[in-house]
């Protein structure tokens, strides 16, 4: 049909241009009607929230901002604040080493922990991020033996013994375990204690005398440094032992099976704090009479074992989670059962464990602090024993409580921030 | 085709010819009908020899030092007090009955965490999932901040804000004292915080214990009676369609005999009044029970805030448009959908919460608070000398905690699981 525009007085022929929406509707005004104040409970909400935040920051920021930092002692910090509210941050910058290193640890030696941890930066990258080069894995092997000895110094010839001892037994294991996996496995564990038993033989008594680095004790170790080492050694210790536990537990041997059940329900059915007591004032009577374990070795071997058993349970989650096909797959290409467990089961029940693992981590780094009430000088030890007991800083419970919080806090975040990273990083799944 | 020949030509000497079924010891291993066997063959003797040696240096070392394995010492006499007690007991009481004193401050102290960590965590939860973007912020903060520093610092904190920042006692005497109590009646000084106690004038049992008794008593059956009524009224829904008004009466039910109750036995309050250098009367809580309490509540409230996130973020949003495509209110789409799904999802894990609180009451002697490992643990410990015994029944008490609770898990768990066809 055609149309006839002579007649008609106007016609348009193209679009108007869009209107800009209402300035309601629009902009910051919008995200503050939709966000902030839709309604007015949520309006009531926000003014709540605004007031709780105003009181935190003005309670906070003025102290955080008018503190002083070069003062040596709380009364001389008092007088120059004269009432004015201010933090007396100076006892962070003047029992820093106590705070970092303890009380204890040769204030010349103060190196070794940093090159320790500088180290373990580089030792933790190539487990952590997968697209490094596998070779440095090659250092990550090496660092704990050259971190023992950085940190407690002595004689070179003890972690070099029980590096030379690992290394037998890995490639005795490499060898045998291509026939059978129990053959190698026990006999690389045979071999690593028969190269152990020999070299720690042929260690002279006098070596530590005049070493290279100067020996500490390890009742010399404190600070937040003992809580780094405890959380480093203890997770990464546990995790083997962890995974061997879970495994034992879904075995349909009923004899292994029990032993792994017995042992997992009864770490996790008590507090940490009384695994604690076990290694402070129990542990040293299972030992043999005349050998002296020293507490850091029995706190360490206790906080693994719990931590072991959280994992396991966690692993289990995992294996559990796993479909039953893959077990069936893994059996129908004919692989037994260390073969299946390392190529197909193991691989798939990690990636899915991951973020809890990293949730147990995080909480038994939190952890490592309990030490303090077996009265080992760790952060918080250091804090409520010495340096809260001493002359000049008594009464400083803001600054260097709010400091200890502030170091786990960072930490913590971070690794969590690095789990959750990983989890999108190993999301195979297109969703 | 020759193929084909070799291949019948095995299949028959299988079938003529089964292999004898004689016993080589290479079975052991290679067999894996045997291979389980001997492997839990060498685990029990691994095991077994573990315990020998374990067992045989802790003889050793015993005898060496001259010390038995005895549990006589829980009838001596402690010679220790204790502040915050819930059963009568003095210095000259036992060992056993200081364990006793022990077990109950564990037990109340995570009664009272369980119950506000709870409420902070729902609330948080909740208000994180806020269409208010502040609101929300602001949680996620507090989670964060929260699950991120080590619960011991937070007792160490708030102990040290019950200790150091509340007035001391003598602060709230003169004319203009340089503190006063909340509404009068409430003191929080920092020897402890005293709110007024209630007590009976005309008590029906001469035992104060009694009486409580008969006033829960009285709530349990009020509880019962509420619960009845609901029932009756969704028969007479069934029937009718039409569901009674009944929250009046409920609300009666609820109220009539316990405060009638309150009335016969004469419920009256001691306020706590300054005497001396001290608040006496009205009941008092230690510092260190509100610094355990308070920041076992508040770090266990920032894991079940996020337990409560995910379950109900776990509920898919179809099942809240077709509840209200059914025409149900939002208040009903909550109540009769979304929650009951949710508590599927939440309730397990925050179970496993409330076993982190009593576990990690064991804080407690950090800020000197006479639970369990402060006493049993902590004192009667170092008096007597008794590691082994004391660690052991230690032990003993917090597995039955938790296995007591984790058996209540799987029957809840088992009791809400899918019935699936």
């Amino acid at each position: 049909m055609p149309t006839d525009t002579s007649n008609v007085a106007f016609v348009r022929t193209e679009t108007l241009p869009e209107k800009a929406p209402p300035a309601s509707e629009t902009g910051i005004v919008k995200w503050l009607r939709e966000n902030l104040f839709a309604g007015w409970a949520n309006s009531l909400l926000t003014l709540l929230a605004i007031w709780a935040i105003y009181i935190i920051l003005s309670s906070i920021l003025p102290w955080l901002f008018g503190g002083l930092w070069t003062t040596s002692s709380l009364s001389e910090c008092r007088e120059i604040l004269q009432g004015r509210v201010g933090g007396c941050f100076s006892v962070l910058t003047e029992r820093w080493n106590q705070l970092l290193y303890g009380f204890k640890y040769p204030n010349d030696q103060y190196w070794r922990p940093n090159l320790a941890l500088v180290l373990l930066f580089f030792a933790a990258a190539p487990v952590l991020f997968f697209d490094l080069p596998r070779k440095l894995l090659i250092f990550t092997g090496l660092y704990p033996f050259l971190a023992f000895w950085l940190i407690w110094g002595g004689a070179i010839a003890v972690p070099i013994v029980a590096l030379l001892g690992v290394v037998a037994g890995y490639v005795v294991f490499d060898r045998l375990g291509k026939q059978t996996f129990a053959g190698g496995f026990f006999g690389g564990i045979a071999a690593a204690i028969l190269v152990w038993v020999l070299g720690m033989a042929l260690i002279p008594e006098t070596a530590s005398e005049n070493a290279l680095l100067e020996s500490v004790p390890s009742r010399d170790l404190g600070g937040f440094m003992l809580n780094l080492m405890l959380g480093v050694t203890c997770v990464s210790l546990s995790l083997p032992i962890g995974i061997a536990l879970a495994l034992g537990r879904q075995s349909n041997m009923p004899l292994i099976k029990w032993i792994c059940v017995v042992f997992i329900e009864f770490i996790r059915g008590v507090p940490l704090i009384t695994l604690l007591f076990v290694a402070s004032v129990m542990l040293s009577y299972f030992f043999p009479p005349e050998s002296t374990v020293d507490l850091f070795l029995r706190v360490v071997i206790m906080i693994t074992v719990f931590s072991a058993a959280y994992i396991a349970e966690v692993i289990r989650g995992g294996l559990a989670a796993l479909p039953k096909g893959q077990y069936e797959a893994a059996d129908s290409l004919g692989l037994d059962y260390p073969q299946a467990m390392q190529l197909i089961i193991l691989p798939q029940a990690l990636k899915i464990s991951i973020p809890g693992i990293v949730n147990v981590a995080v909480g038994l780094f939190k952890d490592t602090t309990l030490v303090s009430v077996i009265s080992m000088f760790d952060l918080v030890g250091m804090i409520r024993g010495p340096i809260l007991a001493s002359t000049e800083w008594n009464g400083v419970y803001w600054e260097l409580l709010g400091f200890a919080a502030a170091l786990f806090f960072v930490v913590c975040y971070g690794i969590s921030q690095y789990s959750q990273w990983l989890e999108r990083r190993l999301a195979t799944d297109h969703r | 085709m020759v193929k084909y020949q070799g291949v019948t030509g095995i299949h028959m000497t299988t079938l003529t010819d089964p292999p004898k079924e004689t016993f080589r010891l290479s079975m052991l291993i290679n067999d894996t009908r045997y291979r389980s066997l001997t492997f839990q063959a060498i685990a029990a003797i691994i095991l077994a020899l573990s315990f020998w040696y374990l067992l045989n240096n802790l003889f050793q070392n015993l005898a060496a030092a001259g010390l038995n394995i005895s549990y006589s010492f829980f009838g001596e006499s402690a010679g220790y007090d204790i502040n915050q007690r819930l059963i009568e007991y003095d210095s000259q009481s036992s060992h056993g009955r200081a364990a006793v004193v022990g077990i109950l401050n564990t037990l109340l102290v995570a009664f009272l965490a369980c119950i506000t960590a709870t409420i902070f965590g729902v609330v948080a939860g909740v208000l994180r999932l806020s269409n208010n973007w502040l609101v929300s912020k602001l949680m996620a903060f507090y989670v964060e901040i929260f699950r991120n520093i080590p619960v011991l610092i937070w007792i160490i904190i708030i102990f040290t804000i019950m200790t150091a920042v509340l007035p001391a006692p003598r602060a709230f005497r003169g004319d203009e004292p340089a503190a006063s109590m909340l509404f009068g009646s409430a003191a929080f000084t920092n020897r402890g915080v005293y709110i007024p106690g209630p007590w009976f004038s005309r008590p029906l049992f001469d035992v104060a214990v009694l009486n409580w008794l008969l006033v829960l008593a009285f709530l349990v059956g009020s509880f019962f009676g509420a619960r009845a009524l609901g029932r009756w009224a969704t028969k007479v829904q069934e029937a009718t369609g039409d569901r009674p008004v009944t929250w009046y009466f409920s609300l009666g039910i609820w109220l009539v005999p316990f405060l009638a109750l309150m009335v016969i036995m004469g419920l009256s309050w001691e306020y706590p009044a300054l005497k001396g250098f001290n608040f006496s009367g009205g009941i008092k809580i230690g510092g260190p029970l509100i610094a355990l309490w308070f920041a076992l509540s508040i770090y266990t409230g920032a894991f079940i805030a996020e337990n409560v996130r995910a379950g109900i973020q776990a509920i898919n949003k179809g099942q809240t448009e077709a509840a209200a495509s059914l025409g149900l209110r939002p208040g009903r789409v909550m109540n009769l959908v979304v929650l009951p799904q949710a508590l599927r999802v939440i309730i397990p894990p925050l179970i496993s919460q409330y076993l982190n609180i009593t576990k990690n009451s064991s804080l407690a002697i950090a800020v000197g608070y006479a639970d369990i490992t402060a006493t049993l643990g902590g004192i009667t410990l170092n008096q007597t000398g008794r590691a082994i015994e004391c660690v052991l029944l230690l032990m003993l008490f917090y597995l039955t905690i938790s296995l007591l609770i984790s058996a209540f898990m799987n029957v809840y768990n088992s009791s809400i699981k899918l019935k699936e066809r």
